[in-house]
């Protein structure tokens, strides 16, 4: 659905971003992940070229936007919605005003455009609230009028500009239920930047984590987690490094309830010492991270036997 | 000099000063709108960036203001004549009026748009809104509190700059002072020509401020 190869671009000596690929499937909530000033918003703004690229192609839903001159980029940007941090409304209309916006700059007829508003209010939870100016909005309700307007061309992209950065822990997650629900009932595709953890964690399905205008690793979520040291998994399942001699990292995918820790014990009769481990619930399913070291008994066969039973052995 | 005398020269120069500032108001606005969006339009960053225009525009600006304006009155005679065929009387005087203010208020509108949140215009610009779209419908608007500002203290300097009028014969308040409360002594006139002035002046002040406090919705 979204397709970056090799963007580059470049302010004076800076170099924002170093030859980035990114690839976005259809239907899938897709993280980039980063420090402030790892490239992760020039990326976002390269996306629907708010910034232009000094090299490198971006296509969105088939479409080689870099190609396009002015006037059908802006056509091709109506199918893409946007949302921003600090939600960028425009204070001089009311929330009906501003989902409006993009209708009027398509030129929707006002009968039609007004049908439109209050369907996209309903949509996000607003219904009713159409004739409220945004600044008596709470930040959670003014995200909400911010996607209501992204949505409005009936967009199959969505970017999130650090959407919920600006707002408290338990308004973050409403968003991001928000978005979730968009995503499985629209089947909208959602690139998303951020700088939590905690985002990538509860709504994405792939992550890109960026450092120094790189990406340095990309993938579906569940495979990063299956490959052995990579850093979303470090960085998901902290466990103290560097690891102690003799213990073993597993790694459980699948159903972590699973008694698979103390069938070894009975089966192999080894002694098992946790030394360290998390559980969290991702997107994809729960997984489960832990340290551990075995002593006695047949540890080789201990280890094959949690192998054969889907766990990660590093 | 009693009321009675003063009532009619009072009621003819204040008609004149509303004439003069009027017209030149709405000149001004008329011409110095456009020119304060295109300084910020064409400035670097802007959105249609155009350093070169935007340096000629804004050395022509900066030109226009740094004439007093009893200067820059005599100095346009020629062009005033080219303009309304005469270089005497209220007409006469709306011209350097607009001249001297438009520069002016196009700065003041200038500043006003960049108080437009750069993240406003770049969320209409993602949603695919051309450059005549952003301005009608996201920079004026979202300034339009700023611009009344604008436009109220324009309307008070050009009361100030209306008391020279009297120079090329424009008349108006401050000519008034100037020829009898100055050159007659008639302090009792000048005296009342100075409240009035002050009056008209908090008038239209407060008139702007409410108006710009009504509109803005931050």
């Amino acid at each position: 659905m979204i397709q970056a190869s090799g963007l580059r671009k470049v302010y004076g000596n800076t170099v924002a971003l170093d030859g980035v690929d990114l690839r976005v499937r259809e239907g899938e909530i897709y993280g980039v992940l980063g420090q402030s000033g790892a490239g992760k918003s020039t990326l976002l703004r390269c996306v629907n070229l708010l910034e232009r690229p000094t090299a490198g192609t971006v296509t969105v839903a088939g479409q080689d936007l870099t190609a396009l001159r002015s006037g059908e980029l802006n056509r091709a940007r109506q199918r893409i919605g946007m949302i921003h941090q600090h939600f960028a409304l425009l204070s001089s209309r009311t929330v009906a005003g501003n989902v409006a916006f993009p209708l009027e700059v398509m030129g929707v007829p006002r009968a039609e455009r007004e049908r439109r508003v209050a369907e996209l209010l309903d949509l996000v939870g607003l219904g009713g609230r159409g004739g409220d100016r945004p600044s008596r909005l709470s930040g959670g309700q003014k995200q909400r009028v911010g996607i209501a307007r992204a949505l409005a061309g009936n967009p199959s992209v969505l970017l999130s500009d650090e959407a919920t950065s600006a707002l408290d822990p338990a308004t973050t997650q409403s968003i991001l239920a928000l978005l979730k629900r968009l995503n499985t009932e629209l089947g909208l595709t959602i690139l998303l930047i951020t700088h939590e953890m905690n985002v990538v964690k509860s709504v994405c399905d792939s992550v890109a984590i960026m450092a120094d205008g790189r990406v340095e690793e990309s993938g579906t979520i569940a495979d990063l987690i299956r490959t052995p040291g990579s850093r979303l998994t470090r960085e998901i399942f902290p466990l103290p490094e560097p690891a102690p001699a003799g213990s073993v990292t597993l790694t459980f995918t699948g159903d972590p309830r699973q008694a698979v820790v103390s069938e070894v014990v009975r089966k192999f009769d080894v002694d098992v010492n946790i030394l360290g481990g998390s559980i969290e619930d991702l997107a994809g399913g729960a997984v489960g991270r832990l340290r551990v070291s075995f002593s006695g008994g047949e540890e080789a066969g201990a280890l094959d036997f949690l192998r054969s039973r889907g766990v990660l052995v590093s | 000099m009693t009321w009675d005398e003063m009532g009619p020269l009072l009621w003819e120069a204040a008609g004149q000063t509303a004439q003069m500032v009027g017209w030149s108001t709405l000149f001004t606005v008329l011409f110095g709108l456009p020119l304060g969006v295109a300084l910020v339009v064409f400035d670097r960053g802007g959105l249609r960036p155009a350093p070169a225009l935007k340096s000629v525009l804004g050395v022509v600006v900066n030109v226009g203001r740094s004439l007093p304006f009893i200067v820059l009155m005599i100095a346009i005679i020629p062009f005033t004549r080219l303009v309304v065929g005469t270089t005497i009387g209220t007409a006469a005087v709306v011209v350097p009026l607009t001249v001297g203010a438009v520069p002016f208020f196009a700065r003041l509108v200038e500043t006003a748009l960049r108080e437009v949140g750069a993240d406003v215009v770049q969320a209409a610009q993602a949603m695919g809104a051309g450059r005549t779209t952003i301005v009608r419908k996201v920079l004026l608007p979202e300034a339009l509190p700023g611009l009344v500002a604008a436009v109220t203290v324009t309307v008070v300097a050009l009361i100030g700059y209306s008391a020279m009028a009297g120079t090329i014969g424009g008349g108006g308040l401050g000519d008034l002072a100037v020829r009898y409360g100055y050159q007659r002594f008639e302090t009792l006139l000048m005296i009342v020509t100075v409240v009035l002035l002050v009056v008209l002046v908090q008038l239209i002040q407060s008139l702007g401020d409410l108006v710009a406090r009504r509109l803005s919705h931050k």
